[in-house]
């Protein structure tokens, strides 16, 4: 006899969203962070439009949303995950009936709830303080294609977590994400950066993740199709990479 | 196979190598429901990686392991052991209710959380956070974790390391209703009171392999009771000790030191082929004196 999946992932996703509410700097940061930037790089702009009639303020609302959605997976998971196996909690867990994929599982809904919860923060401050205006259909288009197109954050968060320490990871993630949200035109638009990033953002996971964004409200983006294959790339390169950690620190620990 | 007639643990010769070092030479044991098993030895003997292996912690290097009749890694089999591992952490954030609750819902009938603080004897800090415990209060936590999916067997490392004496008794009272109430326990140990005090079988480990395997009545009588030492005033001769039950031989400085569960015969055969004790004297050893001259290879044989 065992017991139900469905309630454990019901009890560790609860457990989660807990232990993860509980680590106020992490939880504020995540909600707060891309409300700040978005302050200061995009509400200047936010009444003003692209010359093709898409609003300058719902374009740089939707990329710090897509900034912060990154930032809940890679930190969330690349810290997360390091300290729980600096604290070794990981041994614990791994002695009991739970299945780890019940675990990963619950970790993931808990991202997809802060990143959803991060979105509808950001698009109300910009509604309210900034006035942009958008139909519903686009936002709820918005946080569907933010939310589905994480993954590659996800497993890039699952790589930092499994191939850095806990004192580690934190600077790992800032060195890793930070850059490559720049770099992507997440955070100023990518016509407005240097000529050499402007040739490497279209190689960058973040670039693509920003393309099912600004697509959403109206900007010259590429086919979606292209955005998504390119994330499902990644996707597999960051798992490929954190399967290798994880199964390098299996054998060193559990051999 | 009905779970009345499956063993709770099956090892059949069973080695595990770690690069240079045979932590385990060869061990074949069976354990059956409701026995109260010590993994008694000194530090290093392998314990530890035999509960792993139990456990499918790890991986054997060669031989096989059964948990309730199946691989160590199945669900099935891990819903029914309880697990209080050295060394593991916990999530400090969640409070020692909701770890509990936590665990309680992996396990197919667990017991009311309330029943679980109350076996570890942590009612008070319920609602404690796990970070702010202290060492034998985290220890009691992962007693209440293992206890907590009310497992027909609890497989405990080392459980009262780092335990005061008050959470010691508690301990001692858990295990003991553990017992009364038909589970199997199996825990290591360097305590040979212990293991006497709560097993009703005890399992001695040393560098690898099972070398004694009884119950503590049994193993009480088969180790040496009594410390002898004396002083001699002329060299030994070679052969003093040739033929004699003793273990844990020590000579230096002129004094020889040994243990024998038959210290008058010893002395008896010693006087016989001339040797002079001077300033004898023959004492009760104590008890993990005792097992430890099982651990160590009797001399003379």
């Amino acid at each position: 006899m065992t017991a139900p999946l469905l309630g454990m992932l019901g009890a560790q996703t609860m457990a989660e969203l807990r232990a993860r509410w509980r680590v106020a700097a992490f939880s504020v940061t995540s909600l707060v962070l891309p409300v700040v930037f978005f302050t200061f790089f995009g509400l200047p702009y936010a009444s003003q439009t692209f010359p093709d009639g898409v609003s300058v303020g719902a374009y740089l609302l939707v990329s710090f949303a897509a900034y912060g959605v990154g930032n809940v997976m890679v930190y969330g998971f690349g810290i997360g995950v390091a300290n729980e196996r600096g604290m070794k909690v990981d041994l614990l867990m791994r002695a009991t009936p739970l299945p780890p994929a019940v675990a990963v599982l619950a970790k993931v809904l808990v991202a997809l709830a802060f990143a959803l919860v991060s979105i509808v923060v950001l698009i109300v401050f910009g509604v309210v303080v900034g006035g942009i205006r958008q139909d519903l259909a686009v936002w709820l288009q918005v946080i569907a294609r933010l939310l589905a197109g994480s993954m590659p954050f996800v497993a890039l968060g699952f790589a930092i977590g499994y191939t850095a320490g806990p004192h580690a990871a934190p600077a790992l993630a800032n060195l890793i994400y930070l850059p490559l949200s720049f770099a992507s035109g997440l955070f100023l638009p990518v016509s407005q950066l240097p000529g050499f990033v402007q040739k490497i953002a279209p190689y960058l996971p973040s670039y693509h993740y920003g393309q099912l964004a600004w697509s959403a409200v109206g900007a010259r983006a590429e086919p979606l199709a292209v955005s998504l294959a390119w994330l499902a790339g990644y996707t597999v390169v960051f798992l490929a990479i954190a399967m290798r950690a994880y199964r390098r620190e299996e054998t060193r620990k559990f051999a | 196979m009905s779970p009345d007639t499956t063993s709770v643990v099956e090892l059949n010769d069973l080695t595990k190598r770690y690069g240079d070092v045979q932590a385990l030479r060869g061990i074949t044991l069976r354990i059956a429901a409701g026995e109260i098993v010590a993994m008694l030895g000194p530090n290093g003997a392998g314990k530890t990686t035999s509960l792993s292996l139990m456990l499918g912690l790890r991986r054997p290097s060669s031989g096989d392991v059964r948990l309730f009749g199946l691989p160590p890694t199945d669900r099935r089999a891990r819903s029914r052991a309880g697990v209080m591992l050295q060394e593991s952490g916990a999530p400090g954030v969640l409070t020692v209710r909701e770890l509990i609750a936590l665990f309680a819902s992996y396990y197919p009938a667990p017991l009311p959380v309330e029943q679980a603080l109350a076996m570890a004897g942590l009612e008070d800090k319920a609602a404690a956070r796990v970070a702010t415990l202290s060492g034998g209060q985290r220890q009691r936590l992962y007693f209440a974790l293992a206890v907590g999916g009310n497992p027909e067997a609890l497989f405990l490392d080392e459980p009262t390391v780092g335990m005061d004496i008050e959470a010691r008794r508690a301990f001692v009272a858990g295990i003991q209703a553990l017992a009364g109430a038909g589970k199997s326990v199996i825990f290591t140990t360097h305590y040979l009171r212990e293991a006497e005090e709560l097993a009703t079988r005890i399992v001695v480990i040393d560098r690898g392999v099972v070398i004694a395997d009884a119950t503590p009545r049994a193993l009480m009588a088969r180790v040496a009771g009594k410390r002898v030492s004396f002083t001699v005033a002329e060299p030994l001769p070679a052969d003093a000790f040739a033929g004699l039950v003793i273990s844990a031989l020590d000579v230096s400085d002129g004094r020889v030191r040994f243990l024998t569960s038959e210290p008058e015969t010893a002395l008896r055969r010693l006087f016989a082929r001339g040797v002079e004790p001077r300033d004898l004297e023959v004492a009760g050893a104590d008890l993990e004196e005792a097992v430890l001259s099982l651990t160590r290879r009797p001399e003379g044989a």
